[in-house]
């Protein structure tokens, strides 16, 4: 199964342009900020928003494709959507919002209550087939959503931030659920998150969407691994610099020289981990290639250690030990030298 | 134990509070003291009392039921579509709210009379002559009562998140299962609402069913309508029918509660 989607259009101020192609081989994430337009892309797939170029195809079989005018209505594509807040039906038991699909795409009400206790079943909520959605707890509703949703046999799943109205005591254990029922669906999945870890912890593959257009995409080790984006690398943690690589030299985009033990050359992005940032209240002797002065601007405690944000000539957030924070003298600003080794700068191809 | 600190009233606002309450509650007084509570069997089981009962409540039922099946498409137009003088016609269907009924009448009798605009084609054509008639009273009690169901589901409707329907359309269901399944049960509030309101308007109506469909017993005469004469003959039947319709008024109220006088 395949799902091939160009979708091209302009929602008030956000242009989307993206490109996906997926298949039911992985789980795929895509992961952006809020207002990327990340939720705008599923109701594009869905039908709900019509596209103003492009084309969505899934198994061969075009769903939209707006030069040949064709537009196949939400309610006749195979799909199944979890919404954020689940939209279940408060004026239905949980039985008949699962039942709803089936329902509604013709099944008699036997063989559909049939269907609908199954999964029920299978999804630990047998005891709640004749509650209402709003006596649930969320961990139950986001249940019944993904039970309303997989009872049609839909051949693509589509799931925009499918923990993101849960408490964070309940995320952990719902994610893990999550990923085995994402696991056991034969199709092509696909959701929605802006949270790193939950794209993380599900996916199989990431897309990187920023401001409509998508920055990056790979599996998640290759995505942290490899920043594309300040977005991505705020995620990651990570100092991401843009440059051109020459003779082990980086001239970066804003200003400054790198050095570098890297033979890349050309258009590159560089990394370079806050632990491999040194701060010293002296200029320092000895190998470095890389010594600048600078000033500390701010001091953040993340876990263990400190993250002191640095501005000069090159500006980069340094990860310290709270001691060196105290012998520095750093809590309240001032100058500072950084060194970063030649070997610590990652480069490879923008 | 802290009370809620009580607000101390000022004398000249109570007592003009109080004189304000007592004139809605002195008249419903006097009709509870000076009803023939004896004779109330036998002026309600009284032919021409049951006549008009009987068709206070067909004529006012059926005007619900056409306010429904028109209204509510009504309704859905206002609330879901958009087209040029969208609020002017909504202004000219909700017109008959505010306007006198006695000049609604005069109006249905320009449009459907004898010798109305299309009243005289009707009766042409086929044959039909609609004032005067018991058709007559449900199209009078239909055109005062309907805007009241209309507004009501409209709002209904503006305030529905329409994202329910969207999810339902993911589900598979096309455009009636939506409006069936979803939209109007999660409206039902609404739509209950409404209907009671417009019916309770419709049973009520005097003005505009005088004027289009006249005062004839058994045909057009209906609850109101018999009251208001009955006053000049029969007053003490008149009282007992104006209990009747207070009773029916009082349970509208009381049915509507939560809507319009709070859980409490």
């Amino acid at each position: 199964m395949s799902l091939a989607a160009e979708v091209g259009l302009q929602l008030g101020r956000l242009r989307l342009d993206v490109s996906l192609a997926a298949s039911d081989a992985e789980v795929v994430a895509l992961l952006g900020p809020n207002g990327a337009g990340k939720t705008t892309f599923l109701r594009a797939l869905a039908g709900l928003l019509p596209i103003g170029a492009g084309r969505v195809e899934l198994d061969g079989v075009t769903f939209e494709d707006p030069l040949r005018r064709v537009f196949v209505p939400t309610e006749r594509r195979p799909i199944g959507f979890v919404f954020q807040d689940y939209l279940l039906f408060p004026h239905l038991s949980v039985l008949d919002n699962v039942a709803f699909g089936l329902r509604s795409r013709g099944t008699g009400r036997q063989a559909a209550d049939g269907r609908a206790r199954d999964w029920l079943e299978r999804l630990d909520l047998a005891a709640y087939a004749t509650a209402r959605p709003d006596s649930l707890s969320g961990g139950q509703r986001q249940r019944v959503a993904l039970a309303r949703a997989l009872a049609t046999d839909p051949r693509l799943l589509l799931l925009d931030e499918p923990l993101a109205a849960l408490d964070a005591s309940t995320r952990a254990e719902v994610r893990r659920d999550l990923k085995r029922h994402l696991a056991s669906f034969e199709g092509i999945r696909l959701l929605v998150t802006h949270d790193p870890l939950e794209a993380i912890a599900l996916a199989d593959r990431l897309v990187v969407l920023e401001q409509g257009a998508v920055t990056q995409s790979g599996t998640p080790a290759e995505v942290t691994a490899r920043p594309r984006s300040q977005y991505v690398a705020d995620l990651v943690g990570v100092n991401l610099f843009r440059g051109v690589a020459a003779g082990g030299l980086l001239s970066l985009t804003g200003g400054g020289l790198l050095a570098m033990a890297d033979p890349t050359t050309g258009d590159v992005f560089a990394v370079v981990h806050p632990r491999a940032v040194a701060l010293h209240r002296q200029r320092p002797e000895g190998s470095p290639r890389n010594v600048w002065p600078g000033r500390a601007d701010g001091v953040e405690l993340v876990g263990d250690r400190a993250r002191v944000r640095v501005t000069g000539g090159i500006s980069l957030v340094a990860e310290v030990t709270p001691a060196a924070v105290g012998e520095l003298g750093l809590a309240a600003g001032g100058e500072v030298w950084v060194s970063v080794k030649a070997t610590e700068v990652a480069v490879y191809p923008a | 134990m802290t009370q809620p600190r009580q607000e101390r009233v000022p004398a000249a606002l109570g007592i003009l509070a109080g004189l304000g309450a007592a004139f809605f509650i002195l008249p419903l007084a006097g009709l509870l003291a000076r009803a023939p509570w004896g004779d109330a069997l036998t002026a309600l089981t009284a032919p021409e009392t049951l006549d008009a009962l009987r068709l206070s409540l067909v004529a006012s039922l059926t005007a619900t039921a056409i306010s429904l099946l028109l209204g509510v498409p009504l309704a859905w137009v206002y609330a879901r579509v958009e087209f040029p003088g969208r609020n002017l016609l909504r202004a000219l269907t909700t017109l008959p709210m505010v306007l006198p009924p006695v000049v609604g009448g005069i109006a249905l009798l320009l449009a459907f009379g004898r010798r109305g605009l299309l009243g005289m084609f009707l009766e042409r054509a086929f044959g039909i002559t609609l004032p005067f008639t018991t058709a007559g009273v449900v199209m009078a009690e239909t055109f005062v009562s309907m805007p009241f169901l209309v507004l009501t589901v409209e709002a209904g409707l503006r305030s529905l998140d329409r994202r329910y329907e969207e999810a339902a359309r993911t589900l598979g269901a096309g455009r009636w299962t939506v409006l069936g399944r979803v939209t109007l049960p999660l409206i039902a509030p609404s739509l209950f609402a409404g209907a009671v309101l417009s019916w309770a308007r419709a049973l009520g109506e005097f003005g505009a069913t005088i004027t289009f469909a006249g005062n004839f017993p058994g045909r057009t005469q209906t609850m109101p309508l018999a009251v208001y004469l009955l006053l000049e003959s029969r007053p003490e039947a008149s009282f007992i029918l104006s209990l009747v319709l207070l009773a029916v008024s009082l349970a509208v109220l009381v049915g509507l509660r939560d809507r319009w006088l709070g859980s409490a």
